[in-house]
């Protein structure tokens, strides 16, 4: 018998800055691969829990994308301070859900890397994306990127927290807010990073994380009248394919990230910004 | 008692009366529209495989102008492997530079036809001359001449890759610019090495055939532009044929929604601009002569068959009924008639289906409660016709607000605070464009980055150029065109 009975944490789903339980009621069990232990009865969300996400993420878009380059910057900085500080804890989970030693460090050393990464972005891709366009006419005519809005976004199933965090900052970076499907058998590091995201003042709603099936959700992810635009990382066809089609109902964006390996350095480029972002031009006579 | 009303009333000028044109005719003699085209395939016009032709129809005279070949799948299907074989042997191996000066032949041989084009446009379209003279050709021509410099400069467009092309771009565009339409998809494709079959819209074929006969004469490779005539099977066709490795459409929402639809799972990129409801926006401080002479252009502009059209008008309060009476008295000015006297404002509807669509919204917005203002002007006995329309009194509910007209008929609302009229600008699934009137800069900039659409006008409307970006936020479609922008939905970075 162990000296001290541990406290364990409920892991629970992350909407509009709250620790909420589905609003279903489900649950589902997460074991050890080895053990086939317990290790935590996580929230099968259900459609209104998405609903409920999309709300607050739609809530939370305007004064994100308002927020000065230099804040939302500082913001991804500070996400990263959290995710150092937590580290260990990272690397525990990573260990439970079946990782090696080398390779649960090897997952969070390029998350935390990663989030420095798009961090230094916030401030920098509008100067790469933004042209000033010399029209044939007495206009001063530019273009500079906006965010494209909420963004659902599927995450990778493998490489769990990598995954996540390489599909997620470019979203954030550009000033959106998202609803995220987390890893469904190894979703321990998204909760964590949800505890992460709460005290790195992340405004609530800007990134909302659910945990569930993705045969159930990837339906309402896609459908949703108030998405503007779906990512979609993992590798099922007929998902895919779904997803596609809804998105013609109200001409959603639909970015497919089926990646290998997640800690790769090619996942480090501006161009996955761009994905979410629309150019806006403005036309202004000159003149007296 | 006289009141300011009264006034205001007297001093009103009366257009209509005293103020005669005589008419000014372009002539149509120096152009030679052929009795029956076919499609143009692999360099040369050839009969289609489908044997079938189809009328298209002048809108100002409803006179048949000529037969046009209907294509089938076999004949999309040659075209798509005639620009495959076109981009296997010729395009793709071709050095940017030398893909410049086709693109280069391509703008000049438009400047140097233009008048032929212009009118030919008009005859075929319905559109004003003027306009066709003086926008739809020089900005083909120009849009060609901008992507044509681009071509051996890709290397510095995106920073840290370099452009693949796609292949075999599939695109299909609307009968509102026609050639203005087939210049921003061929010229960016050509630009970045990609070869074309392109599928003018079915009412307003000519110009793309006219543009076929000067590629041809431009002597480019055989198959790296095809063109192709035929209605909504044939540009399906395109859309789910294999071989396509893009796909670029210009149209309405309703279609490029199938259209993305029948794409899923294919794994083919695409670039949709779709249709529009744009918010035009007047504040009390605006210039409002200007004002006016903007929403006209905004509105009534190639007979308001334009995806970003003004089409809603929101009028601050205290300035509403100066501006509204102002709006009459310039209607009131308005020539409607012969698309080729240089005189009209405003020509034909483009079709009797799309003449019916108008009709039967501007009875909508009458049974929904709306008021109607029309203008006084005489129309021409035959043709398809719509007098420039005002609609008061509607509500954000209302379809006429709601639904895009493509048509010469304005809503016009009032607003009493900037975050009002935000509100209700972006209360619509569309997001193309938007238009501004104000005095105040700092006002501009403010309400500018709060529209949701991709093109904003301040203090102008309707404005069009080569370098700049143009494509929709929300419903109005996805990608852009014109401008550095412009290249990216046809290229693969690397």
């Amino acid at each position: 018998m162990a000296d001290r009975i541990d406290v364990q944490k409920t892991y629970k789903i992350y909407i509009g800055g709250e620790f909420v339980r589905t609003e279903s009621g489900r649950y589902y069990p997460v074991t050890e691969p080895k053990s086939g232990k317990l290790i935590a009865n996580l929230c099968l969300s259900s459609r209104k829990d998405f609903r409920n996400a999309v709300v607050a993420a739609r809530k939370a878009q305007p004064g994100w994308a308002g927020r000065s380059a230099y804040n939302r910057s500082q913001i991804l900085y500070r996400i990263a301070e959290m995710m150092e500080g937590r580290r260990d804890q990272f690397v525990a989970e990573l260990k439970r859900s079946g990782y090696s030693a080398a390779k649960a460090s090897k997952e969070i050393d390029t998350s935390i890397d990663r989030m420095v990464y798009f961090a230094g972005w916030c401030d920098k891709y509008q100067q790469i994306y933004s042209t000033v366009n010399p029209v044939a006419g007495s206009y001063f005519n530019f273009s500079v990127p906006e965010p494209t809005g909420v963004i659902s976004v599927v995450a990778p199933e493998d490489q769990p927290l990598a995954g996540l965090v390489s599909v997620v900052a470019p979203v954030i970076a550009g000033g959106n807010t998202c609803v995220v499907l987390c890893s469904e058998k190894s979703p321990l590091t998204a909760v964590t990073f949800s505890e992460v995201l709460h005290s790195s003042d992340v405004p609530g709603g800007v990134i909302n994380l659910l945990t569930g099936q993705e045969t159930e959700l990837v339906e309402h992810f896609s459908s949703h009248m108030d998405v503007n635009a779906v990512i979609y990382a993992r590798s099922h066809k007929d998902n895919l394919k779904r997803i596609q089609e809804n998105a013609s109902l109200n001409v959603k964006r639909v970015v497919v990230r089926n990646e290998k390996d997640w800690t790769d350095a090619k996942h480090e480029n501006p161009y996955t910004i761009l994905d979410t972002l629309e150019i806006k031009t403005t036309w202004h006579p000159i003149g007296v | 008692m006289i009141t300011d009303k009264d006034i205001q009333k007297k001093q009103r000028l009366d257009f209509t009366s005293a103020w005669t044109y005589d008419p000014a005719p372009e002539s149509s003699d120096h152009v030679t529209i052929s009795d029956k085209y076919d499609l143009f395939i692999g360099g040369k016009f050839v009969e289609p495989v489908s044997g079938t032709y189809f009328a298209t129809v002048s809108p100002s005279t409803e006179k048949k102008l000529a037969d046009v070949a209907e294509a089938g799948e076999k004949d999309v299907d040659n075209a798509v492997k005639a620009a495959r074989t076109a981009y296997d042997t010729y395009w793709k191996k071709m050095s940017g530079r030398d893909r410049g000066k086709y693109i280069y032949r391509i703008a000049r041989m438009i400047q140097e036809r233009a008048r032929e084009f212009a009118v030919i446009e008009s005859m075929d379209g319905g559109k004003p001359i003027r306009e066709s003279r003086d926008v739809d050709v020089p900005l083909a021509a120009a849009h060609y001449f901008y992507y044509a410099g681009w071509a051996d400069k890709l290397d510095y467009a995106f920073p840290g890759r370099k452009t693949q092309p796609r292949g075999v771009a599939g695109q299909i565009i609307p009968w509102n610019f026609p050639l203005l339409m087939a210049a921003w998809k061929i010229a960016p494709a050509l630009a970045t090495g990609n070869t074309v079959v392109l599928k003018p819209a079915e009412t307003t074929p000519l110009t793309s055939l006219k543009l076929a006969e000067l590629i041809r004469d431009a002597d480019l490779p055989p198959g790296v532009v095809n063109i192709i005539t035929g209605a909504g099977q044939t540009g399906s066709a395109i859309v789910n044929h294999p071989g396509v490795d893009k796909i670029a459409f210009t149209g309405s929402t309703q279609v490029g929604k199938l259209i993305q639809k029948s794409l899923a799972g294919t794994g083919k990129p695409y670039t949709l601009e779709l249709g529009g409801k744009a918010a035009n926006i007047v504040f009390e401080d605006a210039a409002l002569d200007q004002a006016v002479e903007g929403i006209v252009n905004g509105i009534f502009f190639n007979q308001g068959h334009v995806c970003c059209a003004g089409s809603r008008l929101f009028v601050q309060e205290g300035i509403a009924d100066a501006l509204i009476g102002k709006l009459k008295d310039r209607m009131e000015t308005l020539i409607v008639g012969d698309p080729l006297d240089k005189n009209t404002d405003i020509g034909a509807i483009n079709s009797r289906a799309q003449l019916d669509t108008i009709n039967g919204y501007i009875e909508t917005g009458l049974n929904e409660g709306a008021d109607i203002y029309q203008c006084k002007c005489d129309l021409p006995s035959s043709g398809y016709w719509v007098k420039p329309t005002l609609l008061t009194g509607v509500s954000q509910s209302h379809r006429v607000v709601q639904e895009e007209i493509f048509g010469p008929v304005l809503t016009i609302q009032t607003f009493r605070t900037p975050a009002e009229v935000i509100e209700k600008a972006n209360n619509t699934p569309y997001g193309l464009s938007g238009g501004i009137w104000t005095d105040k800069g700092a006002k501009i900039f403010k309400i500018s980055t709060k529209i949701r659409s991709g093109v904003v006008w301040a203090n102008t409307f309707n404005k069009f150029d080569p370098t700049s970006p143009f494509g929709g936020y929300k419903e109005s479609g996805m990608g852009r065109e014109g401008g550095l922008h412009g290249l990216l939905p046809y290229v693969e970075l690397i």
